[in-house]
C-alpha cells in the first residue's frame, strides 16, 4: 500500500448534504471508517490524490455524493419469512438503493416485541451492508390489547415503537402506548387506518373500485385514524409519527396539528407519491396491491404538495417484501406490500425532482437529515468524524427497472419495466464499499 | 400485379341458364308437393329465389325456399383467421320425405355442398337431395356431381370465379379473375371460397 | 369475414360497438339452431371446453354447457368452492393442470374480481368471463341487450332501468358497459347504500326513487337482491326493500308502452320483484334463459380457435 494516511479518497463530486450546504465540489477523505476531511478541491488537494494509489480513488465526477440515505420504515421478513426477505438480502437491497441506514418494522413472526427477538435482528445485521436499526412493538404480537415491555426493547437498542400493519383500534390502548413511549423520549410510528371502516378492502374506494367490484378501503379510514391519533397526541404530549401518509384529508389533518404545535412527523412512500388507483385495473397487478392502498390522483397530488410544504418531514419505502409464490394469485387474495428499497432514489429523481417539486437538496434531506432526526439516529450527514455513511448518486444514468436484477429475494414492485432516470453508483457503509452499478 | 378479370357470363346467358335448370327440375320432380329448394347463403339464396320464380310463373304453383348457412358446417372453421359470420338459416318447412333441389352459384371443390348435405340431413331425412349450380368449374376435392348444371367453365384452381347479382350488385354477371393475383375469396359473396 | 378484437371475453368494459354488433347479430343466427328439432351442429368438432366453477352456479353453467354440447364441443367441469382451493392448490396450477389435459377454451366463474384476466396469464386458452367477483358478468349482459335488441329492433335511444345491488352486482356493471355502448340511456336505481362510491361516474342516471328512475322508462331490469346484504347492515329489512324497490303493478305505469320487465334469475319473488309482474305478458324473463344459450354459443363460436399471435 502507498499512501496509509487515508484509506479512501472520493474525488470531484458534488456533495449535497443538509449540514454542510449544498451544490459544492469537493473532495471527501475516509480513514478508518470515518470521514477525516472534506475539502474543496484545491490545486494542492488534487496533487496529493493523484499521489495515491488508484485503488484508493473513487472518482465522482459529474456525481452526486450524499450522506447515506436512511429509510425508516422498511421490512425484512426475518425471523419468520427468510423466503420473501432475510435481513441479510434486505441489507444488500438497501446498498442497491443507497440506502445505508434501514428500520425495520416488528411484524415478523415472532413479533419483534421482546428483547429476544431484538437481539437476534441486531445479531443478524452485524456485518450486512446497511446498519438495521429496530423498531419494536407497541402492544405484545401487535395485538392491541396490552403493551409490550417497551422499556426492556428500549433498553437493548429499539428506537420507536409501531405496530405496523395495524392499527390499534382502541384509543385507550393508543393514549397509553404513546403516554409509556414518551417516558423513553421514543416516538409511536402509526399505521393509520382505522380497522372497521376498511375491513375487507383490497384497494382505495373510489370509482375506480367501484368499476372494478373489487371492495375499497375508504380514504376517510385514514382521516380518522390520523385525527386520532393527532388528538390523542396533543393530549398526551408524546410523540407520534405518522407512517405513509396517503389522503388528502390527512395531509390536512397534519398540517393543521404542525401548525398548532402538536409533536407528530410523517412520512410517504415513493409508491403513494407516483401511482395512482387507475394502475390497477389495467391488469390487475398484485404488486398494486397495498396499505394503505394507492389512492386518486388528487391524494397523489395532496401527499406531494405535504411533501413539498414541509408537511410530510421524510420519504421512506415501507419496503415489503413477499414471496412469488404469495403474489402470484387473484388480486383479492394477494398480500399487501410492495418492495421499494431499490426503486426509492429513482422514482424521486424521476418523478418528484425531474417533474420540478423537490430540488435535490429536499429531496436528499427528506431521505437523510429528516428520518434521522425522526428517530434521533446518527448519520445523515457527511460531517467529519462521522462515519464513512456515503451514497453516490449518477444522476442522469437512465435505465429500466428489471425483476432480475433486484438484490431483495422478493421481486413484488409494480415498477418492473419502468424507465427510471438517476441511478446509485456506489454507496458506501463506514468506508466500505457495499455496492457499486 | 392486378389479377386480369373477364365477363364470361351476362345477364342474358345467366337467365337462360336458370331458366333450363328450372326445366329440368320441372321434369325430374313432377310431384308439386314434395319439392323443395334451398339456397346456399349468400349468392345460392339469390338463385334458389329466382329458379322458384321461374318455377312458378311455369307451374303457377308456389314453391318452397329455404335458405341455408353452412358456416357451422364448414371443416376448416379452426383453421382461419376470422371466423365467417353466420347467417341466418331460414328453413320454415319440414324436409322429411321432400325433394329437396340444394341450389348454389359455383361448384368448386365440393367441400360447401358436403356442408350443406350434413346440415340438411340434421333438419330430418329427406327422400332425395340433388344439386343445381349456376357454373361447374371443376376441381373437385370431394366425391360430388351437381344433377343441373348452368355452365361448365374450365378454370385453372388459382382462379376466382365471381357472380353478381342485381339485388346485391346491381348488375348479373359473371367474372373471372386469372392467375395468382386472384386473392383467395376476394369479391366472392360466398366467405373463404369454400367452394 | 369478422372478428372480435380480442381472443377473451372477459368483460364489456371496452369492448368496441362492432364487437358487441357481431355478437348480437351472430346469436341471432344460433338462436335458430336452438328451435331446431336436432338442436346441434358440429361446428366445435375437436374443441375441448372446461367449465371451472369457483362458485356455485346452476343456471349460468348448465346454460354454457348446453351451448358448448349444440356446438358439438367436448366439455368438462371443474367445480369447487374458493375456500376449498384456498387450502390446496392455487388457480395458477390447477389450470396449468387442466391446461395439461388440452383444454382449448375455458369458461370460469370466480369470487375474485380479475380472476379471468389472472387465467391469460397462466393459460393460452380462450377465456371466456362466466361472472368474477363483483366485476363483471358479459355474457349474461349481452343475453340481456339480445333480448331487448329482437324486442326492439334496437338498442340506441331506448330507456333501461336497472334496479338492485349496484354496489355487488357484476351483471349490472356488464349491463352498463354494454348498453352504453350501443347508445342506449341506462338508469340506477337502488338503495343508497347499494350504490358504490363515486357510481355516477358510471355515466349513468342514478336514483334513490324507484318512481323517478321508472317514469318514461322502456325497459327495467331487475337484479335479484341477496338476503346477507341485509345481514351485514347494507339496509334494513326485506319488507322495507320490497316497499321502497319492489316491482309490483302499480309501479308499471309510470313505464312506457310496450315496456319490458327483465330479471336475470333466480327470482325472489315477492322480494324485489312480484309474480304479477314476473309472469306478465311484458315479461321476457324466460326468453333471456333461451337467448342466453344463443348469446353463449355465439361467443364460443366466435373466439374458438383464435390463437395468441393474432392478439
Amino acid at each position: 500500500m502507498a499512501n496509509k494516511k487515508y484509506d479512501l479518497v472520493i474525488a470531484d463530486g458534488r456533495i449535497i448534504d443538509p449540514a454542510l450546504g449544498f451544490g459544492k465540489d469537493a473532495y471527501i477523505f475516509i480513514k478508518d471508517g470515518l470521514i477525516q476531511k472534506v475539502v474543496t478541491p484545491t490545486a494542492a488537494v488534487k496533487k496529493e490524490v493523484k499521489n495515491l494509489d488508484r485503488s484508493q480513488v473513487i472518482d465522482a465526477t459529474g456525481k452526486l455524493v450524499v450522506p447515506g440515505l436512511i429509510d425508516i420504515h422498511v421490512h425484512l421478513r426475518e425471523p419468520g419469512r427468510e423466503d420473501a426477505e432475510t435481513i441479510e438480502s434486505g441489507c444488500q437491497a438497501a446498498a442497491a438503493g443507497g440506502f445505508t441506514s434501514v428500520c425495520c418494522m416488528p411484524n415478523t413472526t415472532p413479533r419483534i416485541d421482546n428483547q429476544e427477538t431484538v437481539k437476534f435482528v441486531q445479531d443478524r445485521a452485524k456485518d450486512c451492508d446497511a446498519r438495521v436499526y429496530v423498531v419494536g412493538a407497541v402492544t405484545k404480537n401487535l395485538e392491541g390489547k396490552e403493551l409490550s415491555e417497551i422499556g426492556d426493547l428500549v433498553k437493548i437498542g429499539a428506537v420507536a415503537i409501531s405496530d405496523d400493519g395495524k392499527y390499534p383500534q382502541n384509543p385507550e390502548i393508543m393514549r397509553r402506548g404513546l403516554e409509556y413511549a414518551k417516558m423513553f423520549g421514543i416516538p409511536v410510528m402509526q399505521h393509520a387506518e382505522d380497522q372497521y371502516l376498511c375491513a375487507g378492502g383490497v384497494m382505495n374506494e373510489s370509482f375506480q373500485s367501484t368499476r372494478l367490484g373489487l371492495k375499497g378501503a375508504p380514504a376517510v379510514a385514514e382521516e380518522i385514524a390520523v385525527l386520532r391519533d393527532i388528538a390523542l397526541c396533543r393530549f398526551t404530549g408524546a410523540r407520534l409519527h405518522i407512517q405513509h401518509v396517503s389522503t388528502r384529508q390527512a395531509v390536512a389533518a397534519i398540517r393543521k396539528a404542525k401548525a398548532e404545535g402538536v409533536n407528530v412527523t410523517a412520512e410517504a412512500t415513493p409508491h403513494h407519491l407516483v401511482l395512482t388507483d387507475e394502475e390497477i385495473g389495467k391488469e390487475f397487478n398484485t404488486n398494486l396491491r397495498v396499505n394503505p392502498p394507492i389512492r386518486t390522483t388528487d391524494d397523489r397530488d395532496a401527499v406531494i404538495e405535504g411533501l413539498v410544504d414541509g408537511t410530510i418531514d421524510c420519504i421512506a419505502s415501507d419496503h415489503a417484501p413477499h414471496s412469488e409464490e404469495d403474489k402470484d394469485c387473484e388480486f383479492d387474495l394477494a398480500p399487501a406490500g410492495m418492495i421499494g428499497l431499490e426503486t426509492t432514489l429513482a422514482l424521486v429523481k424521476t418523478y418528484l425532482i425531474d417533474k420540478g417539486y423537490l430540488s435535490w437538496a429536499d429531496a436528499i434531506r427528506k431521505m437523510t437529515a429528516n428520518p434521522a432526526r425522526i428517530l434521533s439516529l446518527p448519520g445523515g450527514s457527511l460531517a467529519e468524524g462521522s462515519p464513512a455513511d456515503i451514497t453516490i448518486i449518477d444522476q442522469d444514468k437512465k435505465w429500466t427497472v428489471k425483476a432480475d436484477k433486484f438484490r431483495s429475494k422478493s421481486k413484488n414492485s409494480p415498477f418492473i419495466g419502468w424507465k427510471m432516470k438517476g441511478q446509485v453508483y456506489k454507496t458506501l457503509l463506514g468506508g466500505r464499499v457495499v455496492f457499486e452499478q | 400485379m392486378p389479377a386480369k378479370t373477364e365477363v364470361i357470363l351476362t345477364e342474358k346467358k345467366i337467365n337462360r341458364a336458370l331458366t333450363r335448370i328450372a326445366h329440368e327440375i320441372l321434369e325430374q320432380n313432377p310431384d308439386a308437393k314434395s319439392r323443395v329448394v334451398i339456397g346456399i347463403i349468400t349468392r345460392g339464396a339469390y338463385l334458389a329465389r329466382r329458379i322458384a320464380a321461374i318455377i312458378e310463373e311455369l307451374e303457377g304453383v308456389e314453391i318452397p325456399v329455404g335458405l341455408m348457412d353452412i358456416g357451422l358446417y364448414r371443416d376448416d372453421v379452426h383453421s382461419k383467421l376470422d371466423q365467417p359470420v353466420v347467417e341466418r338459416t331460414e328453413i320454415l318447412f319440414d324436409v322429411v320425405n321432400r325433394n329437396v333441389i340444394l341450389i348454389d352459384d359455383v361448384l368448386f371443390t365440393g367441400r360447401t355442398v358436403r356442408a350443406a348435405l350434413d346440415q340438411i340431413v340434421d333438419f330430418g331425412r329427406p327422400r332425395t337431395i340433388q344439386l343445381a349450380v349456376l357454373i361447374d368449374r371443376g376441381h373437385r376435392e370431394l366425391p360430388i356431381k351437381a344433377d343441373y348444371v348452368g355452365v361448365n367453365i374450365p378454370t385453372a384452381k388459382e382462379d376466382q370465379v365471381i357472380l353478381h347479382v342485381t339485388e346485391r350488385d346491381e348488375i348479373d354477371q359473371v367474372l373471372i379473375q386469372k392467375g395468382k393475383g386472384a386473392k383467395p375469396g376476394a369479391g366472392r359473396g360466398k366467405k373463404g371460397g369454400n367452394g | 369475414m369478422s372478428r372480435l378484437h380480442s381472443r377473451h371475453l372477459l368483460g364489456l368494459e371496452n369492448v368496441p360497438e362492432a364487437d358487441i354488433s357481431l355478437i348480437l347479430k351472430t346469436t341471432n343466427s344460433f338462436r335458430e339452431v336452438i328451435d331446431r328439432t336436432i338442436k346441434k351442429v358440429p361446428t366445435l368438432r375437436g374443441i375441448t371446453v372446461l367449465n371451472l366453477f369457483y362458485e356455485p352456479s346452476t343456471r349460468t353453467r348448465i346454460s354454457f354447457e348446453l351451448a358448448e354440447k349444440r356446438l358439438s364441443a367436448d366439455t368438462v367441469n371443474f367445480t369447487t368452492s374458493t375456500s376449498s382451493v384456498k387450502k390446496g392448490e392455487s388457480l395458477r396450477d390447477t389450470v396449468q393442470n387442466i391446461e395439461a389435459m388440452k383444454i382449448d377454451m375455458v369458461v370460469v366463474r370466480h369470487s375474485s374480481p380479475g380472476a379471468p384476466y389472472y387465467l391469460t396469464r397462466c393459460m393460452d386458452a380462450n377465456i371466456i368471463n362466466a361472472g368474477d367477483g363483483a366485476h363483471e358478468h358479459p355474457t349474461q349482459a349481452l343475453l340481456d341487450m339480445y333480448t331487448i335488441w329482437k324486442k326492439y329492433g334496437r338498442l340506441d335511444g331506448l330507456r333501461i332501468v336497472l334496479v338492485g345491488d349496484v354496489k355487488h352486482s357484476r351483471v349490472i356493471r356488464s349491463n352498463i358497459w354494454g348498453l352504453k355502448t350501443m347508445g342506449a340511456s341506462v338508469a340506477l336505481c337502488g338503495p343508497s347504500t347499494l350504490l358504490p362510491y363515486e357510481v355516477e361516474k358510471f355515466g349513468c342516471d342514478v336514483y334513490t326513487d324507484i318512481d323517478e328512475a321508472l317514469d318514461g322508462a322502456d325497459v327495467v331490469n331487475v337484479m335479484r337482491i341477496q338476503l346477507e346484504r341485509q345481514q351485514s347492515g347494507l339496509f334494513p329489512s326485506q319488507r322495507e326493500y320490497t316497499n321502497l324497490f319492489g316491482i309490483n303493478k302499480q309501479r308499471l305505469k309510470l313505464l312506457n308502452k310496450n315496456f319490458t320487465i327483465m330479471h336475470p334469475g333466480p327470482m325472489n319473488r315477492g322480494v324485489e320483484i312480484t309474480s304479477e309482474v314476473a309472469d306478465s305478458g311484458n315479461s321476457v324473463i324466460l326468453e333471456q334463459v333461451t337467448n342466453g344459450q344463443a348469446v353463449r354459443m355465439a361467443v364460443l363460436y366466435l373466439l374458438s380457435g383464435r390463437k395468441e399471435e393474432e392478439g
